[in-house]
C-alpha cells in the first residue's frame, strides 16, 4: 500500500510495515519506545523556535504567519507569464515561483536550432532583459520575492533579476530572489546541466559569494532534495544527498575565505511531500534538527537564525497518476496536509493535471485553494507542531535521523558528493531503486489507488483533462522580439561586456558583476551561456548501467 | 531452427528535456527482458540519435519525451530516418503523451506509443510483437 512495504497475513491483517527509508513500524507505540530511542525533550525537540528546531523554526508556528504559497508559474511569452503572475498575486499568492522554458534553462536563445519546438513550452522564454522587463512589469519587486527555477545558468538569471529591478527603480539591496541554482542535483535528476561538475560548482560559489556581498535579501541557493526524491531516492536519501550537496557548495565558498556563518543562513531547501504521510513528517522534522546540528557542530555556527532549515516543502509530482487524474486533487491535499503538519514555511502543490500538461489557470487555482483550506478552514494554524510528543512520531523522527546519517556517511566514504556524482555512483543507485519501485508498483506490491489493481471502473482510461495547448506563435513572437533587441542594442557595449565576462570566467574573478553588466546592455542568455560553454566545455554524464 | 536474435534498442532522450527516470527504468526493464539496450544519455540532437542508431545497428529507437514536444520531434526524426535509410528501424515514443496525440503519432509512422503509466509488460509485449 502506498510507497511502504506491507506484509499481510491470510486474513488480510497487516503484520509488518517498512517505510522506504528502512524504518520498521510497529502496530503500537508507547513511552517505552521513546525511552529505548533515548528521547529527551531538550535534546531532541526543544521548544518551537529553539535549537534544534525539530518542532519549528518559529516559536508560534503558523499563528504568527501562515505559510507562503508559491505555485510554479510561467509559460509562453513574458506577456502571458506576467498575466498569470498577476492572477496568482490577485488570488492571494505572496511570492512567485518562476518557470523557464528549456532553451532558457539550457542557455540557448529562442532562435537556436535546439530550441525548436520548445520555446515557451514548459516555462517562459527569456532571451534578454527586455523579456524580464515585460514579465515583471507592475510586480512590486521590493515586496514580492521570486523563486527562479533555473540551475545551469542561474547566475545569468540572478543577474538579470537584479538588472530588471534596477531598471524599474529598485535597489539591489531591496530585492529578494531565490534562484534554484543547485547544479549537483540536476546531475542526479532533472538533467538541466550544461557544464562539467567543477565549473558548475564554481558558478554556484560565485553566486553565493556575490549574494553575500551585494544582495542581502536574496537566497542564492535552493537545495533540492525534491528532484533527487523524484528520481528514485528514498526520503532519507533525499535529505542526506541535499545535505552532502550543501557541504560541497560550502566547501567551494569557504575556499574563497568566506566563513560559512556569513552565508549558510541564506541557503533554502526545496523538499518533496510525496510519500507515506508519517514518513514525510518524520523526514521534515529530522531534517530541521540535523541541519541545525550539523551547522553548529561541524561549522561552528551559533547564531540561531542561521541554523534554520527554511524552504519549500511541496510538489509531490511523483505521487500523481495519469490514471483518473481527478484523484490527484485529493492526493495533493493529503500531501499538503503532511507539509502543514511538518511546519513548512513555503509550499506549492503539483496540479492534478500535471501528468498531462502545464496546469491550466483552473487547476493552478485549485492547488492554491487546497493550500488555503488547510490554513484558513480546517485549523492547521491553531498550534505549532501539533504532533509533538506522539510516541510514534518522535520515535520515527529519531529513527529517520539515524537513516539520514547512514546515507550521508556512505557518500562521505565514497569521497563526497562531487565524487559520487562525477563517477555516477549516486545516479546508478537511484535509477536502480526507481526501477525496483516501479516494478513493485506494477506488480501491485505497492498500492496506488486508481492504478492498481488494474481499474475496471468507468473512470479508467477516461480523461477529461483540459489541455494547456502549446502555441507556435510563442516561438515566432520570441524570435521577433529577440531580433528587435539585437537590432536596437549597442553592439559595442555588448561585445565589451561579453569579453569582460569571458576574462572573468577564464580566471578566478566572480562572474556575477560582469553578468549584471551584460544583462543591462541586452546581451542575450545564449551569448552569456555561450561564453561559459566555450570556456568550461560541457559535461559528459557517466554511464548509468 | 535459427536462434532468434536479440532485439537491439536505442533508448534516446532527444532535445533539451532532462527528465530521464522514465528512460532509464524502461532501459533496465528491456534489458532484463533480454533485449540489448543502448542508452543515449541526455540532450541528444536528432542527428546524434540517427548516428548512434546507425552505428549500433538497432532495431528500435525508443524516444523518451516529457516536455510535450513529442509531435514535432517525432515528425522530424521520421523524416530523417527515411533520408538515412533507416526505414527498417521501428520508432517508439514514450513519456508525457496525451491520449489524443497517440493517433497523430501513429499516423506519422510511430510504431508504438507508450504514455506514462504503461506497464513494463505491455511495453515488452508490444516491442516483441514488432518482430513477430
Amino acid at each position: 500500500m502506498g510507497v511502504a512495504k506491507y506484509t499481510k497475513d491470510t486474513k488480510g491483517a497487516i503484520t509488518e510495515v517498512e517505510y522506504q527509508s528502512g524504518i520498521k513500524v510497529k502496530p503500537v507505540y508507547g513511552p517505552e519506545d521513546l525511552e529505548k530511542a533515548g528521547f529527551e525533550y531538550t535534546k531532541d525537540l526543544g521548544s518551537p523556535g529553539e535549537y534544534p528546531f525539530t518542532r519549528s523554526i518559529h516559536s508560534q508556528g503558523y499563528r504568527s504567519r501562515a505559510w507562503t504559497t508559491r505555485q510554479y508559474t510561467g509559460f509562453g511569452t513574458p506577456e502571458e507569464t506576467n498575466e498569470r503572475f498577476k492572477l496568482m498575486i490577485a488570488n492571494g499568492q505572496n511570492g512567485l515561483n518562476v518557470a523557464f522554458d528549456l532553451p532558457t534553462q539550457m542557455g540557448y536563445d529562442s532562435d537556436h536550432p535546439l530550441a525548436q519546438g520548445e520555446v515557451g513550452r514548459v516555462g517562459m522564454a527569456i532571451d534578454s532583459l527586455k523579456d524580464f522587463e515585460i514579465a515583471f512589469a507592475g510586480i512590486p519587486l521590493d515586496r514580492i520575492g521570486s523563486g527562479l527555477t533555473i540551475n545551469a545558468v542561474a547566475t545569468i538569471m540572478m543577474a538579470m533579476y537584479q538588472a530588471v529591478a534596477e531598471k524599474a527603480g529598485y535597489k539591489k539591496e531591496q530585492i529578494s530572489t531565490t534562484p534554484q541554482n543547485d547544479i549537483l542535483k540536476e546531475m542526479i535528476g532533472r538533467g538541466a546541466w550544461i557544464f562539467p561538475v567543477e565549473h558548475g560548482v564554481r558558478l554556484v560559489g560565485d553566486s553565493i559569494e556575490y549574494a553575500v556581498k551585494e544582495l542581502p535579501k536574496s537566497n542564492p541557493v535552493s537545495l533540492c532534495g525534491y528532484h533527487i526524491r523524484e528520481s528514485g531516492a528514498t526520503p532519507a536519501q533525499e535529505i542526506a544527498y541535499a545535505f552532502e550537496i550543501a557541504k560541497a557548495y560550502i566547501e567551494n565558498v569557504e575556499q574563497r575565505g568566506i566563513k560559512p556563518e556569513e552565508f549558510v543562513g541564506r541557503f533554502s531547501f526545496n523538499l518533496n511531500v510525496y510519500g507515506n504521510l508519517w514518513e514525510q513528517i518524520a523526514k521534515f522534522r529530522a531534517a530541521r534538527k540535523l541541519w541545525a546540528k550539523m551547522l553548529k557542530n561541524e561549522y561552528g555556527i551559533n547564531d540561531k537564525k542561521k541554523l534554520f532549515l527554511r524552504g519549500l516543502f511541496g510538489g509531490g509530482g511523483s505521487g500523481l497518476t495519469k490514471e483518473q487524474p481527478e484523484n490527484n486533487i485529493m492526493r495533493g491535499a493529503y500531501y499538503a496536509l503532511g507539509a502543514a503538519l511538518s511546519g513548512a514555511q513555503t509550499t506549492a502543490l503539483c496540479s492534478f493535471d500535471e501528468a498531462y500538461t502545464i496546469p491550466t489557470p483552473r487547476s493552478a487555482l485549485l492547488s492554491l485553494r487546497t493550500l488555503e483550506m488547510l490554513m484558513d478552514e480546517v485549523g492547521l494554524r491553531d498550534t505549532v507542531d501539533p504532533l509533538a510528543g506522539s510516541y510514534f512520531i518522535e520515535t520515527i523522527t529519531i529513527e529517520m535521523e539515524e537513516k539520514i546519517l547512514e546515507e550521508m556517511k556512505e557518500v562521505q566514504q565514497m569521497g563526497g558528493m562531487v565524487n559520487c556524482i562525477s563517477n555516477g555512483m549516486i545516479q546508478r543507485k537511484i535509477s536502480k531503486q526507481a526501477y525496483e519501485f516501479e516494478k513493485g508498483l506494477q506488480s501491485g506490491e505497492y498500492r496506488k489507488v486508481g492504478l492498481n489493481p488494474e481499474s475496471t471502473d468507468a473512470m479508467a482510461d477516461k480523461t477529461d483533462v483540459e489541455l494547456h495547448e502549446y502555441n507556435e506563435e510563442w516561438a515566432i513572437k520570441s524570435k521577433a522580439s529577440l531580433n528587435e533587441v539585437r537590432r536596437t542594442r549597442n553592439d559595442k557595449n555588448v561585445s565589451q561586456s561579453l569579453a569582460a565576462l569571458e576574462k572573468a570566467a577564464k580566471g578566478n574573478d566572480n562572474v556575477m558583476p560582469h553578468l549584471v553588466k551584460c544583462c543591462h546592455v541586452y546581451a542575450t542568455v545564449g551569448e552569456m551561456a555561450g561564453v561559459f560553454r566555450q570556456t568550461f566545455g560541457e559535461w559528459n554524464e557517466p554511464d548509468f548501467y | 531452427m535459427e536462434t532468434k536474435n536479440k532485439i537491439r534498442v536505442l533508448i534516446a532522450k532527444p532535445g533539451l528535456d532532462g527528465h530521464d527516470k522514465g528512460a532509464k527504468i524502461v532501459a533496465l526493464a528491456l534489458r532484463d527482458a533480454g533485449m540489448e539496450v543502448i542508452y543515449s544519455g541526455l540532450h541528444q540532437t536528432l542527428e546524434q540519435i540517427i548516428q548512434t542508431a546507425t552505428q549500433e545497428s538497432v532495431d528500435v529507437i525508443g524516444l523518451s519525451i516529457m516536455s510535450g514536444a513529442h509531435l514535432p520531434i517525432s515528425e522530424k526524426l521520421i523524416a530523417m530516418m527515411k533520408e538515412q535509410g533507416l526505414d527498417n528501424v521501428n520508432l517508439t515514443v514514450g513519456g508525457v503523451i496525451p491520449f489524443q496525440d497517440i493517433p497523430k503519432l501513429k499516423e506519422m509512422g510511430v510504431a508504438e506509443v507508450f504514455p506514462g503509466g504503461t506497464s513494463f509488460k505491455d511495453i515488452i509485449t508490444s516491442m516483441n510483437k514488432l518482430f513477430e
